[in-house]
């Protein structure tokens, strides 16, 4: 894959909504590779969460608008608690998904899902699906 | 002890197993607690995104509604709700700037929110306030030779700020089934995520989790896994169904809330456990061992 680096990219107001967003330095990250070492989703993922941060500080926002990552991540908090540096990777996370919900762009098209896939699983995953994956 | 008793969204119907066995249980122990005469669903999901307030105001109404009942305590028993209370709670107590937007959007409440109700899961209420030498007093049916590995899950332990135990290696529900007479299992996937809401357009992720949890705990040895959230007992019970067919060779184990077993050790009538509604049946199991 190719990746076109750009100081434009970097100081694209990309960088710092999410740094906003998310309340992280995205900075802070020297590119361990803890958090994607115990990520129970990586087999699923296309950019690992290491990588996220990476992209991030680049400014690399196509890339990380249109990963499948982010709607894979579960915010289950793993990578937060191991990151030496501190850094809450699920929060930049949704602070990427956010961009895309903020204008209207649900990832989970709750309409499309037939009335038995709706009733054959519990309240509680409705609701939460729709609060991380709809506007 | 005045402790308001939140049950939040999936309690009155997937999890009327969960809910009815734990209420059991905290009767035969002593405990009053009592459901708050008007709740709201918490949201499921702490909000994460910092200037995101309007999302919290759906926890802390619920702790308004605690202080209307009198209480300084709301108990949960989902994982979930626990852990979007108590952040919420955290949240509005480190900011007072925040708390007051909150009350001030909610100003036809009667009074306002001042960080002054405790959110605590009923693991704790067992270990800090019962105490698990009491709950082994209480024990009139041992659950003897039952092999038990216990599920966390995420949202009991992480974020450490509000994690009930240690992040890493809890081991409060193997401390209860060891005071329950029950041989608790370590097995290394207990705090490992089920997949969670992916549960709802992506269940091939979660049987493939799921997979992998119980693989591990039937490695080590496990008769039963217990559970201590309506989405983790979904996602590991009921999806066993897309398990076996992803992995013809996976064996079913029967998913219990921890609170099914409590309330056999406490004597229960069969009635009581709802066992109805647990997907793998976990009768076999149980009569084998004559709990049941
Ligand atoms: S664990 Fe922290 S420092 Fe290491 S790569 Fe991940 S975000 Fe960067
Ligand atoms: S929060 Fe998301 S990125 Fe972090 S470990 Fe969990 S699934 Fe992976």
């Amino acid at each position: 894959m190719r990746i076109n680096i750009s100081r434009k990219k970097i100081r694209d107001s990309f960088v710092s909504k999410v740094e906003e967003i998310s309340g992280q330095n995205l900075l802070a990250c020297y590119q361990c590779g803890k958090c994607s070492a115990g990520c129970p989703a990586i087999s699923d993922m296309d950019i690992l969460p290491n990588q996220i941060i990476r992209y991030a500080q680049l400014g690399l926002k196509d890339e990380l608008l249109h990963s499948k990552s982010i709607w894979i991540c579960a915010s289950c908090f793993t990578c937060n608690a191991r990151c030496p540096k501190g850094i809450n990777i699920a929060e930049v996370i949704e602070a990427i998904r956010q961009i895309l919900l903020r204008k209207r762009e649900d990832h989970l098209k709750i309409e499309k899902l037939s009335d038995e896939e709706k009733s054959n699983v519990p309240p509680i995953a409705i609701i939460s699906s729709m609060r991380k994956f709809t506007s | 002890m005045e402790i308001s008793y939140y049950p939040g969204c999936t309690l009155k119907n997937y999890a009327k197993n969960f809910e009815e066995s734990a209420l059991y249980s905290l009767k035969k122990l002593g405990v009053e607690v009592e459901e708050l005469p008007r709740w709201n669903c918490c949201g499921t999901v702490f909000s994460l995104a910092t200037d995101d307030l309007i999302h919290h105001v759906a926890a802390i109404r619920n702790l308004i509604r605690a202080k209307e009942s009198n209480s300084n305590k709301i108990m949960t028993l989902c994982a979930m709700c626990y852990n979007t209370l108590k952040r919420a709670n955290e949240r509005v107590k480190a900011d007072p700037e925040s708390l007051d937007k909150i009350n001030q959007f909610m100003y036809r409440e009667n009074i306002d929110y001042e960080g002054d109700v405790k959110v605590l899961h009923l693991l704790e209420l067992l270990r800090d306030e019962i105490k698990l030498e009491n709950l082994g007093k209480h024990v009139v049916k041992s659950l003897k030779n039952l092999k038990v590995a216990n599920y966390y899950g995420c949202l009991l332990v992480r974020p450490k700020e509000i994690g009930l135990d240690d992040i890493e290696n809890p081991t409060v529900l193997e401390n209860i089934m060891t005071s329950l007479g029950a041989d608790p299992i370590d097995f290394p996937y207990k705090t490992e995520c089920c997949a969670s809401y992916q549960t709802v357009d992506k269940p091939e992720i979660v049987a493939d989790r799921t997979f992998h949890i119980l693989t591990s705990a039937q490695e080590q040895g496990a008769e039963v896994v217990t559970v201590s959230c309506p989405l983790c007992a979904f996602n590991l019970d009921h999806r066993q169904k897309e398990t076996v067919r992803e992995y013809p060779e996976f064996k079913n184990i029967p998913i219990l809330y921890f609170t099914q077993l409590m309330a056999i050790a406490l004597g229960c009538p069969e009635e009581v456990l709802r066992l109805d509604l647990n997907f793998i049946d976990p009768k076999p199991i149980l009569k084998e061992k004559g709990l049941i």
